[in-house]
């Protein structure tokens, strides 16, 4: 009884304030979109990271069968080559700038590959056979890649020496650049939204302002008088953050998947099912603002 | 039922106290009047039964509890006791009478069919019968008022406050409110009535408080709404109706409750 009349309120005060409740649904999905369009930017730079970004800073490809590399003139990577450049990395002259290395062999590759575009059509036109093996190196100090890069580039065997650092962080510091930006564009939105709620719960308690009087006189707890308020409040807020989580849903699915990821065949883009574990944070952050508020204004507004 | 014991209350240190030093005592299932000009400390009275203000000194006890130990998560408990009506009757005018009575006893959780076995029985002890459907704006005054006093009384509460339940009504209507609150009375409920209505004081000759300036002037058994003794300033010796001395009101000790006894 008392849950269905605590509904029953509910919808009632919806309804009698459509358009606030409106604002509050779009605010909060716009500024939670913000929130999201940050998470996804971070989860897509972990992506791009695959398997060994913040393991090693260089990595040694050694010559496959279509190498082209001067150093592949002899075909693939022999067994005896692959042991050179083994003790060469373990010779005192290179291990005093590395912590540790360890080797890629094509089956690895393939694996670790398949991880990182699994969401991409590329996985299925690779085999391991045109995946090189590798050595791949922890440096000491990563600037001093120029020295493993001078050491091994001629040896045969070794198809090309690599920085990853430098390939992908200057992508990465402009993509944190962007979810940083809108980390603040939400934070502005997310202010909003709260003061927002406040006023929409205000003007909800001020219109059922008799309600509450008699539910008051007559005994009603305080749950029973307030709970409609927050739930409103909660209820519009929560809409919003689905409508988000849906959006950002449709970018990856879209934009990502459709679009960019077929400009793009060799970058690893993160899939729409990823941007579900967005979805209920966004919902949790959404209802808690909403209580948050709704709970502070009411204390301020109701008297019970 | 209902006890003030040197209640004073003051909202503003430079104004004088709205309740000052009150004592009294209404007991269970009593019908008493409080009169009095406007600013006399009625409504100050009623609020502080309801606790929608707290004394600031001196104890209200209400059906033995003090109120000021009272936690404020209990209040509800407090209120669920105590019914109330107003002079502007406070419906809700979306709702039709039946649902305006049931209100009160939907939101403290009572079962559908609780409401709809009491509301119909209430709603005929206000003598509306019939009128269950109609909304507030297409009853008359009288009518509403019953429908706030049904409302009030939905939940049985041992004591019923009216402030000023006729102020908005005619002489004839009022009269039918009154007989309305004596049945309600008769049941054994503890009614307090605030009012102006000299008419009505006259005509039920009931207990009658008075106050002036949050100070209790008179208290007589079966009396008028003026007393029949002129009262020339607070410190003249009064006498009730009956001719008995009375303690005079500006001293503290013994005001009240021994008056009340003694005519009780």
């Amino acid at each position: 009884m008392r849950l269905a009349f605590i509904l029953g309120e509910i919808g009632s005060g919806l309804r009698r304030n459509v358009s606030m409740v409106v604002s509050v649904i779009l605010v909060t999905f716009v500024s939670l979109t913000f929130v999201g369009a940050a998470g996804m930017l971070q989860l897509q730079i972990n992506q791009m990271k695959g398997f060994w970004y913040d393991k090693v800073q260089v990595a040694i490809f050694l010559c496959s069968d279509g190498s082209t590399a001067t150093g592949c003139a002899t075909g693939p990577v022999t067994p005896e080559q692959q042991d050179n450049l083994q003790s060469l990395l373990e010779s005192p002259a290179v291990s005093q700038y590395i912590n540790d290395f360890q080797f890629e062999s094509k089956d690895e590759a393939y694996k670790h590959f398949k991880d990182q575009f699994s969401n991409s059509p590329i996985v299925d036109s690779v085999t391991p056979d045109q995946l090189p093996a590798s050595f791949r190196i922890n440096m000491k100090d990563p600037e001093k890649y120029q020295i493993i890069s001078e050491t091994f580039s001629s040896q045969p065997g070794v198809e090309t020496v690599i920085d990853q650092r430098q390939l992908l962080e200057r992508l990465f510091s402009a993509m944190n650049a962007a979810s940083l930006v809108a980390v603040s564009v939400a934070g502005v939105m997310i202010v909003c939204a709260i003061l927002l709620i406040a006023t929409t719960i205000r003007l909800s308690a001020f219109s059922r302002r008799r309600e509450t009087g008699i539910m008051r006189l007559v005994g009603a707890s305080k749950t029973v008088i307030q709970l409609p308020f927050i739930l409103e409040g909660v209820i519009a807020a929560v809409i919003g953050a689905a409508l988000a989580s849906g959006t950002l849903w449709a970018v990856a699915h879209f934009f990502l998947g459709e679009y960019l990821s077929k400009q793009y065949p060799d970058t690893a883009f993160i899939s729409p099912g990823q941007t579900l574990i967005l979805a209920p944070a966004l919902l949790i952050l959404g209802g808690s603002l909403a209580g948050i508020s709704s709970l502070l204004t009411l204390r301020r507004y109701l008297r019970v | 039922m209902i006890r003030f014991e040197n209640v004073t209350k003051v909202y503003d240190q430079q104004a004088r106290p709205a309740l000052d030093d009150v004592n009294l005592e209404i007991d269970r299932g009593e019908f008493a009047f409080l009169v009095g000009a406007s600013g006399s400390g009625k409504s100050t009275f009623l609020r502080l039964v309801l606790k929608e203000d707290r004394a600031s000194s001196g104890a209200v006890y209400v059906a033995g509890q003090n109120v000021a130990k009272i936690s404020s998560w209990r209040v509800p408990r407090l209120r669920r006791g105590i019914g109330v009506v107003f002079q502007d009757f406070r419906l809700l005018p979306q709702k039709n009478v039946f649902a305006n009575v049931a209100f009160a006893m939907q939101v403290i959780g009572k079962s559908r069919s609780v409401i709809r076995d009491t509301v119909p029985e209430v709603l005929k002890t206000v003598g509306l019968e019939g009128k269950e459907n109609r909304l507030p704006h297409e009853l008359s005054g009288g009518e509403q008022q019953r429908v706030a006093i049904a409302r009030a009384v939905v939940n049985r509460p041992g004591i019923l406050l009216a402030d000023e339940p006729t102020g908005n009504l005619d002489p004839t209507t009022s009269m039918g409110i009154m007989g309305v609150l004596d049945k309600i009375n008769q049941n054994g409920t503890t009614v307090v009535m605030a009012t102006h209505d000299d008419d009505i004081v006259n005509e039920m000759r009931k207990r009658v408080v008075e106050l002036k300036n949050g100070v209790v002037i008179r208290d007589e058994a079966k009396a008028l709404y003026t007393s029949m003794i002129p009262i020339v300033g607070q410190s003249r010796r009064l006498k009730d109706a009956s001719g008995r001395e009375e303690i005079p009101p500006a001293s503290p000790e013994g005001r009240g409750d021994g008056a009340g006894e003694d005519q009780r």
